[in-house]
């Protein structure tokens, strides 16, 4: 009688359980489903849950990304060990090439003042800094962003463009209180309003999630032509004008494909542009641009 | 009773070696490499993981700390949200269904249902990003992630070998393996 018992809670539990882990499983992936289309509909609210989770990651990963950066460090004192002669002839000839370049770049300053003062143009407001530390790059091949170790309590606000010693790096999608989110320009999200630097054609540049971004909406006069820089025009006041970002590689129809200064597997620190009083240049802006 | 007390604690301790672990890979791909083109192809760490556990020890990481481990992700990595809990429950899903299949098979036959499994996951990981950014995103760099993944299964699962021996062996294993009456 007991042992009958047994056996039919037996019998009666082992389906009963694999249908309530069924259920669950199917009750989580459709959780996860559900998450989708909130994040699609409430973009706000999934910034914020992002933020708060970077913010408690964020010290683990800066210790993580403690070792990887030292390893790397040694490496590359070794190599530049290797090749300190070489460098240094290297950089003697670049300094006395650089310093006939400062001479010019200082009479063409004067000359830039004085024609400013003529023209009583709008000086371009001076900006300040913050220097950030990268500790996350994990995205994958479909999302191009990085982890930053600085946030609202370093002064950081969204928007603000990164750039490191080579070019322009992306620009601050969110930001937490010590950690930030830096939407890569070769994100498939980023587009950035430029210019060819010769020809000075306007174009869009938006990312791929290729290494290698693309200039759009190319206007049809002119052009393009290959190896030209490219930089930020600074329209839509959202980031500086002339910003290094790269060189044009290749064209094809009304497209073209640059090549970033900025290399993608050596980004470790990058500093953010922080431009404070950021709506009174763009009315100002506007109305350079309106006048004739 | 205060050392069973104490014998309970650790047992619940090692019993969340498997979640933990995978929560310290997940961190591990998100550190960045001086390697090139490395943030592209980075290895999907948590993949293996869970496919791991699952197959040896299916009773320790239950779906809800697979849901959670690809939430974790999926802030971390700035991806849409819920992609990867998708991702991971459908590894999770089809190598508990087939646990039987490769109970005390060999590594090889392992390693090849891996690499079955976390190929239609890529596929899968692939489809639902294009979705949500609504472009269809063409990116051989996924291609190599799915390679560079696959082929570091063996060291990794190797470690988590090494670990599975500080995890307690369920009795539910036990169980389920005496004939019914």
């Amino acid at each position: 009688m007991n042992y009958d018992k047994e056996g039919l809670i037996r019998r009666l539990a082992v389906p009963l359980k694999g249908l309530v882990q069924r259920f669950t499983f199917l009750s989580l992936v459709l959780a996860a489903f559900g998450l989708m289309l909130l994040g699609k509909a409430d973009t706000l609210m999934e910034q914020r849950l992002r933020t708060v989770a970077a913010d408690v990651i964020a010290p683990v990963l800066g210790v993580l990304s403690q070792p990887v950066d030292f390893i790397d460090g040694v490496l590359g004192q070794l190599r530049e060990l290797a090749a300190l002669r070489s460098e240094n002839e290297r950089l003697r000839q670049e300094v006395e090439r650089l310093s006939a370049w400062h001479s010019v770049a200082r009479q063409l300053e004067a000359e830039n003042n004085s024609l400013h003062e003529l023209l009583n143009l709008n000086p371009t407001p001076r900006h300040g800094f913050i220097s950030a530390r990268v500790i996350a790059d994990g995205g994958g091949p479909f999302v191009r962003s990085v982890l930053l170790n600085v946030g609202t309590g370093d002064g950081v606000a969204k928007g603000q463009p990164a750039v490191n010693g080579d070019g322009l790096v992306g620009r601050v999608t969110e930001s937490g209180r010590r950690s930030a989110r830096l939407l890569l320009v070769t994100d498939l999200n980023s587009r950035i309003p430029v210019v060819i630097e010769s020809t000075r054609l306007h174009a869009i540049l938006a990312g791929d999630n290729s290494n290698q971004p693309q200039l759009v909406f190319l206007p049809d006069e002119g052009k393009v032509p290959v190896g030209a820089r490219v930089v930020t025009s600074g329209f839509g006041n959202a980031l500086p004008p002339g910003l290094p970002i790269g060189v044009i590689v290749s064209v094809r129809g009304r497209t073209a494909r640059l090549r970033t200064f900025v290399k993608w597997n050596r980004l470790e620190y990058v500093r953010l542009i922080d431009f404070s009083g950021k709506d009174e240049p763009s009315d100002a802006g506007g109305a350079e641009r309106a006048a004739p | 009773m205060n050392e069973t007390m104490l014998q309970r604690l650790d047992r619940y301790a090692r019993s969340l070696v498997p979640f933990s672990m995978t929560v310290v890979l997940v961190l591990l791909t998100m550190v960045p490499m001086p390697i090139p083109s490395y943030a592209l192809i980075v290895p999907m760490l948590s993949m293996i993981s869970v496919y791991y556990w699952v197959i040896h020890r299916p009773g320790l990481l239950p779906p809800a700390a697979v849901f959670v481990i690809g939430l974790i992700q999926d802030l971390l990595s700035g991806a849409p949200l819920g992609v990867y809990p998708v991702v991971l429950l459908l590894v999770y899903g089809v190598a508990y269904s087939q646990r039987r299949f490769f109970f005390a098979k060999s590594f090889l036959i392992v390693w090849w249902g891996f690499l079955l499994i976390s190929f239609v996951a890529v596929l899968v990981n692939w489809a639902l990003h294009s979705l949500l950014l609504g472009a269809l995103i063409s990116s051989p760099a996924a291609v190599f992630q799915f390679l560079v993944t696959v082929a570091l299964y063996p060291p990794v699962s190797w470690v988590l070998r090494r670990l599975q021996q500080v995890v307690p062996r369920p009795a539910e294993i036990l169980v389920a393996n005496v004939p019914g009456p």
